[in-house]
């Protein structure tokens, strides 16, 4: 059937500059470049362009231009080109629009309407360069009272406390499976967190065994709803376990990684045949209640001996808060919350765009709701979807979050584009594939060096934002409402937000 | 559902002077050498508010809880409509003994004074509330009257001791209530107030105090906002615009609730930093950390120097990096703490000892014995 979808992408090749030395060709995997060897030129076929830039970065000569293509249909407030191109494309197929990474559509970014304090005058601001600035964070419950002895100035600490996973900035990875994402990347991530200090999730796709000696001390296991990869010696070998209920790119939905992924590998670690579907089921099939969920998270305690901390995953939707506040209450030590704009390696396009909440407000409201009920310090809450910067984690912080977890950031870090076909198996960048030709081109030590870069970089510039408040201990922050002002806010968001117009 | 409203109190920032005496014989002197103290750090004051917490004035009342009132409004009629208010709560909930208007000099020394009062209460526990302490009923039932009656504000409720405080100068309240004259204290803490904010009033002037527990403090609480929600959680209400409150809760939280020791306190209210802790020997590396992991929403970030006056004890303690020094000085049995030594030198010209304390380090000052008080 013919496609009566348009290239979404303008290649243009400067013929001056090129010189035919059909880099571009092997750098696509969507096959968009071919060489005619009649011509002694590069043909680009638009049509199969997925826009990831990768051959205009590589090109020596920088002969490569790819831009939005100028081709539109009559403008329509109502029928944009992407609701026209999605429709004709489901007419051609009959099927379910695919996609990656997060919400890109235009609802509102809190982070860039909230605006920080700075000390003037009768507070003075901290020169990090100079002076103490303290980002380290404990994750994990922390009892209400401490009972402490003291016989002749030796002081005892008679509360047993729970277990906290620390971290020394509050940046971590989020969970990207090793199957979803390459060998290389998940690598790089794991050699990251151990080098900066922090943890990276592993996902649902299991931890292979060659690596849980090393890299379990920086490792967050997850258990989510296709089980897969789990054996005690993956429990024990990580620092934390997460329960994963629901993400915030697909809210309701489970996962599929299909056969062609699944290389031995990966069948390995995931402990299933390979070349065979791996499929997250939506729910979890022993998982219909919140007792249920109790069971789960004390069966995990029990498996990990109570000596890690177990931690769950929700995505943000209406009435998480009151959830969160029952998972608290079933003995979770962490809530983590997926927001909107979460990413993912696939999910359905109407799903990611219109499914769950923004997690600004999620965050907001989850803090508030556990501090009405007196729980706050039962759990810690770590913030994802849609973090881009320094600030935004600054802001996630004082709006009550513990920590937040990087997902999109950290691909980006490593070199993604957020083309958005991370489905296709076919990353350029070597990222989101199982194919050892594309995977190869990721390599660890320089993603990793790139990561640790980007966490050095944040944590940096979040001392500066700090010790320009007068703070100089990250946990002085949070939930520290004071520090924020919201610009062009609704009071409704105020409200929700729980913070003054600017000025205010 | 009702919206949640936005957290819209507001905090207000002050720069200010504290001083500290103590008799640690327990020797009970007037406030004369106090004010003639704070007096000489006029300049770090504004004229926008003053205080002075006293311990050991109420000998002949020692085994009630003083409360001392604070009545504020435009009118005479909003002021004793409040009183009405507060004393019908008073007849259910506490026994009172006695009671009175706190006596005062010529109104005309000080802007707008309220009407202020003193009661001498026992709690009158009833029903489930008999299982509480009395601190915790007390708490419990202050935090209701500063929130729920509108323009009655519980500002001192210690036994054997009592706030005053307002707007003026700290040795124009110290006239005003003629401290000098009428009582004799062990221990006498000052405040003198200088606040950005000009929308100073008299229930914002510090000591600020919850039971026996005193605090002035100069400086300015940044982590406010999470000081305030964890102490929120256990039930502190934080009603009175400023950050020194949650100083006062924290302590109260922390001393009478969970019966830490004030070596213990200091340390989460300052903590050491990290690079020290990572120092330390696996014991205090364990503790410390510890104390951070848990109490890390009372770490009291900013600049501060502060006087917690407590029954029996003084003591002083500064932001952990020391951005508001303290100085103490010992002379005989006198203990001293100020913003500045010069005050002290004014009426104790003499010192056996005088020194500036490491930042978060606290400096305690105890009566050599308890009975006398």
């Amino acid at each position: 059937m013919k496609s009566f979808v348009f290239p979404e992408f303008q290649i243009t090749r400067d013929e001056e500059k090129c010189g035919q030395c059909r880099g571009c060709e092997r750098q696509c995997s969507f096959g968009t470049h071919t060489y005619d060897p009649v011509a002694d030129r590069l043909i680009s076929d638009e049509y199969k362009c997925a826009g990831c830039q990768r051959c205009v970065i590589f090109c020596p000569k920088n002969a490569i231009v790819v831009r939005p293509t100028p081709s539109f249909y009559r403008p329509n407030a109502s029928w944009s080109r992407e609701k026209l191109d999605d429709l004709k494309k489901q007419a051609e197929t009959g099927g379910v629009i695919l996609t990656g990474c997060g919400c890109d559509k235009p609802f509102r970014i809190y982070w860039d309407h909230i605006v920080l304090n700075a000390a003037q005058v009768t507070n003075p601001s901290i020169d990090p360069l100079r002076e103490p600035m303290e980002l380290r964070t404990f994750l994990g419950a922390k009892p209400d009272l401490m009972d402490i002895s003291v016989k002749e100035g030796d002081v005892e600490i008679k509360t047993k406390l729970s277990p906290n996973l620390m971290v020394q900035t509050p940046i971590l990875f989020s969970a990207m499976s090793y199957g979803a994402i390459s060998y290389n990347a998940f690598r790089s991530l794991a050699t990251a967190a151990c080098k900066s200090g922090t943890y990276f999730n592993t996902g649902e796709g299991g931890l292979p065994r060659e690596m849980r000696e090393e890299f379990g001390r920086c490792a967050i296991v997850q258990v989510a709803s296709g089980r897969f990869g789990i054996d005690a010696e993956y429990l024990n070998c990580a620092q934390a376990v997460e329960i994963k209920v629901g993400q915030g790119a697909k809210p309701g939905i489970g996962g599929h990684l299909p056969g062609e992924k699944v290389s031995l590998a990966v069948a390995e670690t995931r402990m299933i045949p390979a070349g065979t579907d791996a499929i997250s089921p939506a729910p979890h099939h022993d998982i219909y209640s919140i007792e249920d969920l109790s069971m789960l998270i004390y069966a995990l305690k029990e498996a990990t001996n109570y000596e890690k901390p177990i931690s769950v995953k929700i995505a943000a939707v209406h009435n998480f808060a009151a959830i969160a506040s029952g998972i608290v209450r079933a003995g979770a030590d962490i809530i983590a919350i997926d927001g909107l704009r979460g990413g993912t390696g696939a999910a359905p396009k109407v799903i990611r765009d219109n499914v769950g909440i923004p997690t600004e407000l999620a965050i907001s409201s989850l803090d508030r709701s556990l501090r009405s009920e007196g729980i706050r310090n039962r759990c810690s809450i770590i913030a994802a979807g849609g973090i881009r910067c320094s600030s935004d984690v600054i802001k996630a912080i004082a709006l009550g979050a513990d920590a937040v977890y990087i997902g999109s950031a950290a691909l980006i870090a490593m070199g993604c584009t957020l083309c958005q076909k991370c489905y296709t198996g076919k990353c350029n960048w070597g990222i989101c594939t199982q194919d050892p030709r594309l995977s190869g081109r990721l390599n660890v030590e320089i993603a990793s060096e790139r990561l640790s870069n980007l966490i050095s970089a944040w944590s940096h510039e979040i001392s500066e934002m700090l010790g320009g408040m007068g703070i100089n201990a990250l946990e002085s922050l949070r939930g520290n409402r004071d520090h924020l002002r919201g610009v062009g806010l609704y009071e409704w968001e105020l409200d929700v937000l729980g913070i003054k117009g600017a000025g205010e | 559902m009702p919206r949640i409203r936005r957290e819209l109190c507001n905090k207000e920032i002050c720069a200010c002077s504290i001083f500290g005496a103590m008799n640690r014989d327990a020797e009970r002197f007037t406030g004369a050498g106090v004010m003639k103290a704070i007096a000489n750090m006029h300049v770090r004051g504004n004229g926008l508010g003053g205080g002075f917490a006293a311990y050991g004035i109420y000998p002949e009342y020692k085994d009630y809880y003083a409360f001392h009132l604070m009545f504020t409004g435009h009118s005479i009629a909003d002021r004793i409509s409040a009183k009405k208010e507060l004393e019908a709560f008073l007849a259910l909930k506490f026994d009172v003994v006695y009671d009175e208007e706190i006596p005062h000099g010529d109104e005309a020394t000080v802007s707008d004074p309220p009407l202020v009062w003193r009661y001498f209460v026992l709690p009158k526990k009833q029903g489930e509330e008999s299982l509480l302490s009395d601190g915790d009923y007390i708490v419990g039932k202050i935090m209701w009257v500063n929130t729920r009656i509108e323009n009655a504000y519980v500002f001192s409720s210690g036994k054997n001791m009592g706030c005053f405080k307002g707007m003026g100068y700290p040795e124009e309240i110290g006239e005003y209530f003629m401290l000098d004259k009428l009582y004799r204290a062990y221990t006498w803490t000052v405040h003198g107030r200088f606040p950005t904010n000009t929308q100073a009033w008299w229930g914002g002037a510090h000591p600020f105090s919850l039971l026996d527990t005193t605090i002035v403090h100069n400086g300015e609480v940044s982590s406010y906002g999470t000081n305030r929600w964890y102490l929120e959680m256990y039930g502190y209400a934080c009603t009175l615009q400023t950050d020194t409150e949650v100083i006062a809760y924290a302590a109260d939280l922390l001393m009478r609730r969970q019966k830490l020791p004030i070596e213990i306190v200091a340390k989460i209210l300052a903590p050491p930093i990290w690079d020290a802790i990572d120092r330390m020997n696996e014991k205090e590396k364990k503790l410390f950390t510890t104390l951070r992991m848990v109490y890390a929403p009372l770490l009291m970030n900013g600049p501060f120097a502060i006087i917690i006056g407590q029954t029996g004890r003084m003591i002083g303690l500064t932001d952990r990096i020391r951005l508001r020094p303290i100085t103490a000085a010992t002379r005989g049995e006198m203990f001293y703490l100020s913003s500045e030594e010069a005050s002290i030198r004014l009426i104790s010209p003499e010192l056996d000892r005088v020194w500036t304390p490491n930042g978060g380090e606290p400096v305690i000052g105890e009566l050599n014995s308890m009975r006398k008080v």
